[in-house]
């Protein structure tokens, strides 16, 4: 992809995140941070590149080193946002 | 290899991903829909990582998946066994490892760049040599950052702002000199341009967040939640990597936007609080003429059992001493026993009280209070006039009527709750000698309506709650 059309998507998603953002509830706020970590560890592609390919062991060890990081927040972040969401419960109908 | 990096159905698979996490943001506008949201972002990581896999050539897979595995177990066993109350270092220790992985990642590429389909010749291009350097600069910075703030939040660190001597000059230097080097990078790309990129990057994060008072972690924590944001983004554009564009995008959106709620609920500039120096443990309390001994009435647990019992209406008030003292499950405990005393109990929350935005409701929600009866600032301030009871506890600053009144306060302008409009105000608090991390004196201590509640917040709960038995 040319670099205009990758610059188009990031504007563009920044308006989406700018939207989507202002619409969580304040009560969320602290969901939100956990999952918008766990989901900025998607930077775990780069990771896994790096990790599979041959050719550079530094380079693969430093992937490998990143796979490990980036996967403690995926499954810390989501498992730990799961665990606060379940928590919040409405008033019991009497 | 089954499908090759560059067919249009990877983009599409990475697409899709980044749709999927936006659908997990959008899942967050309610806690009725929260959980599937987060659902999505789980399958759209899923999609990520399986498509990358399969669209690369693995060399060794069982390196690869032992690598997810012991990342993953340490992650999911810290998420199942942390207590809520320590959640902001939590957050802060997590972005850490973002950065990290951000920095780690880009040296990968500059050092393996064929694997990365970055080369232009014999050479990395130019455009991915930016990219890669703001990405491997932004990483850096969150990573250091985010420790001292871990250190701060987790109480390793002592949390009043350090303060250097010509700070601004040096940090504004060694931010020149990053952009500078960045900028190097694109015509020599030699191995110290990258590694001096790397080491003054990780310098200039620890030196921007050391002089921040812990009051200001709030903003910090999602300043640093952008930065890991912006970090993501930068490796995707090296990578053109669609979901990591989006992701960065929403992710940097996101701590944004939180900052600059955090900074508007305590009326200061976002510069302001990252200069640092807030909440300096002297300084404050020298500058109050209001310091002299002023008359209150002290109450005790008898008391408040009795006036919260016979109320119509009773207002709670949650500041960060609820969460040091662990004082959630017990609140809820008085809470429903004056609900069965047929009080109508209502909680209130200020958006930086905590120290996370959010922190509060999580607290609340794990003591199993309802959500439909936690309220925002906006909200519910209206009714403190109708109120019979204001109780406040572990809060200060965010019922401080100097914010409305006091021209010359640090804290002037900031929203506050109109807690002196209750008929009686409960302050629960550790001491008469403790001030909110401002250092400003609290005139609703020494009002005729207000009785002092002084002892541990947990303790001075369990007593009231006993004391409503009778």
């Amino acid at each position: 992809m040319d670099f205009v059309s990758i610059l188009s998507i990031f504007v563009m998603a920044c308006f989406v995140g700018y939207y989507v953002v202002w619409s969580v509830t304040p009560a969320l706020h602290t969901p939100l941070m956990a999952v918008t970590n766990a989901i900025s560890s998607v930077i775990v592609v780069g990771a896994l590149i790096a990790g599979a390919a041959s050719g550079s062991a530094v380079s693969k060890w430093l992937g490998l080193l990143a796979v490990v990081l980036a996967s403690v927040n995926i499954f810390g972040g989501f498992a730990v946002t799961e665990r606060m969401l379940a928590m919040y419960k409405k008033k019991d109908k009497k | 290899m089954a499908l090759s990096a560059s067919s249009p159905w990877v983009a599409l698979a990475y697409l899709v991903a980044g749709v999927l996490f936006i659908m997990a943001l959008r899942g967050l506008s309610s806690p009725a829909t929260s959980r599937s949201g987060n659902r999505y972002g789980i399958i759209g990581m899923t999609l990520a990582m399986v498509t990358t896999l399969v669209t690369h050539g693995v060399a060794s897979l069982p390196e690869i998946i032992g690598a997810i595995a012991v990342g993953g177990g340490i992650g999911f066993v810290t998420a199942r066994r942390i207590k809520m109350t320590d959640m902001p270092q939590l957050v802060a220790a997590f972005h850490s490892l973002v950065g990290l992985a951000a920095v780690l990642v880009g040296w990968a590429a500059y050092l393996n760049p064929a694997a990365f389909g970055i080369l232009e010749g014999a050479h990395i291009a130019a455009h991915s040599r930016i990219e890669m350097g703001l990405g491997i600069a932004i990483g850096a910075i969150t990573f250091s950052g985010s420790i001292i703030a871990f250190l701060k939040l987790a109480g390793k660190m002592s949390g009043s702002p350090i303060l250097l001597p010509g700070r601004h000059a040096l940090n504004l230097g060694t931010l020149a000199l990053i952009v500078g080097l960045v900028g190097c990078f694109t015509q020599v790309d030699d191995l110290w341009v990258i590694a001096a990129i790397t080491a003054l990057s990780f310098g200039i994060g620890f030196l921007l967040i050391i002089p921040i008072g812990g009051a200001d972690m709030p903003v910090v924590v999602s300043m640093l939640n952008s930065y890991s944001g912006w970090a993501a983004a930068a490796m995707g554009f090296t990578l053109d990597n669609t979901a990591m564009i989006i992701t960065g995008a929403l992710v940097g959106s996101s701590g944004a936007i939180l900052s600059y709620i955090m900074c508007k609920a305590m009326n200061r500039s976002f510069l302001s609080v990252i200069a640092g120096g807030f909440g300096a443990d002297s300084g404050g309390a020298a500058d109050g003429p209001a310091r002299e001994a002023r008359p209150w009435k002290r109450g005790s647990a008898e008391d408040a059992a009795y006036i919260m019992k016979e109320a119509e209406t009773v207002i709670i008030i949650p500041g960060y001493g609820m969460a040091v003292s662990q004082a959630q499950h017990v609140l809820r405990e008085m809470g429903d026993q004056l609900k069965h005393a047929g009080v109508n109990v209502k909680y209130a929350i200020h958006p930086v009280a905590g120290r996370m935005p959010g922190h509060m409701n999580v607290l609340l929600a794990e003591a199993n209070v309802p959500y439909d009866e936690v309220f925002e600032l906006e909200d519910i301030n209206g009714e403190f006039a109708q109120a019979d009871v204001a109780f406040i506890i572990g809060a200060n600053d965010v019922v401080n009527p100097a914010a409305k009144t006091d021209k010359s306060s640090t804290i002037y302008g900031m929203p506050v709750f109109d807690v002196e409009k209750a008929k009686t105000i409960f302050f629960v608090k550790r001491s008469m000698g403790g001030v909110g991390y401002s250092g400003v004196d609290n005139d609703v201590f020494y009002m005729d309506q207000t009785m002092m509640l002084l002892a541990d917040a947990k303790k001075m709960v369990e007593d009231i709650v006993k004391a409503l038995a009778h």
